[in-house]
């Protein structure tokens, strides 16, 4: 009985403990001379170094929904720039978002969990906390930070080349030219849309990079903990994203 | 100096801790001895902190570490280097930038300066030649020394040894005690040893005290070995003895014969 309810309670305790960890990491916020170097150094890791991967995702993707848009598009009665008016908006609202956030739950997400991991089974946490420095401060915060500012820079990016992906893809495919692509996309465009793609993007930054932290800070049983933590952390960022995606759309949309 | 009263741990339904009480006086070398599992580890996580008890308190100067602020625990640790069981050095750094690291995140010396303190550290554990390799590149014997030379750049008062000698070749083992002894007179630090190896026990130690069930079972000079007739520590001298299957080299405190009779370690007769 006691281990059945411990079973049950065993998500709410990772729940406690993870906002607890997150709490101590705001709370460490100040201490910025902690952080500075460490902070600069993920925002390359996550941000600039992740740019090639992402823009690859964003452009095949923005190119295939064209290409498979046109097919769709076979009645006489349809506008070709219809095409534009689909694949832009898609991009802005969710592929570009989605698409980027699951490529960095795999990037991003599970380096954070090996590399805190391995920092946990071979003690140089506990060097860290022995030294007397604040090891959420210097590990955690940064990543978090660097994950909520350079995701709403990647997704602009992701944006841009997805939708310029669905202009070559329509342009030398033959589906319509570049400029009615454009006119169609500028048709039903809603500027909420994307600065509601900026807080889905805001809002996976934090989810995959604090989880990703909390799995790896976390780890314990060696190489085998670090192997665990890893995949965990990617699955569980994928997972929760979904379920923020679908609860941010029912809220804005 | 450092108290232990009465420390309980567990974890799950495993009780590592039942009720350890420990007292380390300024300026001794104390080793903490104890078969795998015994809780040795765990006890030396308490004393900095790293674990709170489930009950009992530990006095540091004093004070009392887990009834104390994070930020005043974090200011009180500086008077503490851990040496941990396999080094815990920074892998991305070389064996300079790891040494250098507590000087750079703690003090605003100038980096000319950081970085000598840094090379006469790793000359102290004379590894003088290996401050541009990172740890990868570096024995288990030398990530040992980078880490005894990181852990003392910020003079502490309290060195803490996880298992110093474990997995090391005995001629390695040797330096390794011959530098906890200069440590601890040449610095004046209080030194915890960690550790299930007599040899290094005789030879660095001035007390011991054996953990058993959860408890300090024995506690005394390490001269006084051969006094005691409490089973558990004598057991556990000789199976350590027996197990390394060579007479111990020069002690601090045991000599290998007395009176013509064959001893084992500390003094103990053999049985």
């Amino acid at each position: 009985m006691a281990a059945l309810t411990r079973r049950l309670l065993r998500p709410v305790h990772t729940l406690g403990k993870f906002v607890m960890l997150m709490a101590q990491a705001v709370s460490s916020i100040g201490e910025v001379s902690m952080y500075r170097k460490n902070l600069i150094s993920q925002m390359t890791k996550i941000g600039i170094e992740s740019l090639p991967i992402v823009s690859l995702a964003a452009f095949f993707s923005g190119a295939v929904m064209t290409v498979q848009t046109a097919y769709q598009m076979t009645g006489p009665f349809v506008p070709k720039s219809v095409i534009g008016s689909i694949v832009a908006p898609t991009m802005i609202l969710e592929l570009g978002v989605v698409g980027m956030a699951f490529v960095l739950a795999g990037r991003v997400g599970a380096r954070i969990a090996a590399e805190l991991g391995t920092m946990r089974v071979s003690d140089q946490i506990d060097a860290l906390e022995v030294m007397g420095l604040n090891s959420v401060a210097y590990l955690i915060l940064p990543r978090v930070l660097a994950g909520v500012i350079m995701f709403p820079v990647l997704y602009v990016a992701a944006c841009t080349i997805g939708v310029g992906g669905g202009i070559v893809a329509a342009d030398v495919g033959g589906y319509l030219s570049a400029e009615a692509f454009v006119q169609g996309a500028q048709m039903y465009f809603n500027p909420f849309d994307p600065f509601f793609g900026l807080i889905k993007a805001f809002v996976f930054g934090f989810l995959i990079t604090s989880i990703s932290c909390y799995k790896g800070y976390y780890t314990s049983g060696g190489a085998e903990g670090v192997g665990d933590a890893t995949t965990e952390a990617a699955v569980a960022s994928c997972v929760f994203m979904l379920f923020a995606d679908l609860l941010l759309a029912a809220a804005f949309l | 100096m450092i108290q232990a009263e009465n420390l309980h741990k567990r974890f799950g339904a495993l009780d590592v801790l039942t009720g350890a009480t420990l007292e380390v006086r300024d300026g001794e070398t104390l080793a903490i001895i104890g078969r795998s599992g015994s809780g040795k580890s765990v006890l030396l996580k308490h004393l900095v902190g790293l674990l709170t008890p489930d009950e009992g308190r530990v006095l540091v100067d004093g004070t009392d570490i887990n009834a104390i602020s994070y930020e005043h625990l974090r200011t009180l640790r500086h008077q503490f280097g851990v040496l941990f069981q396999g080094g815990a050095l920074f892998d991305s750094m070389t064996a300079l930038g790891n040494v250098a690291f507590p000087l750079r995140t703690f003090t605003d010396e100038p980096e000319e300066e950081v970085r000598r303190r840094a090379e006469e550290a790793l000359a102290r554990v004379r590894l003088q030649g290996t401050a541009p390799k990172k740890p990868a590149a570096l024995s288990g014997g030398q990530r040992k020394r980078v880490a005894l030379a990181r852990a003392i750049t910020l003079e502490p008062r309290y060195l803490l040894y996880d298992e110093p000698t474990c997995g090391l070749d005995p001629q390695t083992s040797n330096t390794i005690n011959d530098l906890i002894n200069d440590l601890a007179d040449d610095l004046n630090i209080t030194s915890i040893v960690i550790t299930h190896d007599m040899h290094s026990v005789l030879a660095i130690a001035d007390r011991a005290a054996l953990i058993h069930d959860g408890v300090i079972h024995w506690s005394g000079p390490t001269g006084a070995f051969a006094e005691s007739d409490d089973e558990v520590l004598l057991d556990f001298v000789r199976a350590n003895e027996y197990q390394i299957g060579v007479p111990s080299p020069t002690s601090k405190n045991g000599a290998r014969e007395r009176n013509g009779e064959k001893q084992l370690a500390g003094g103990v007769p053999v049985s």
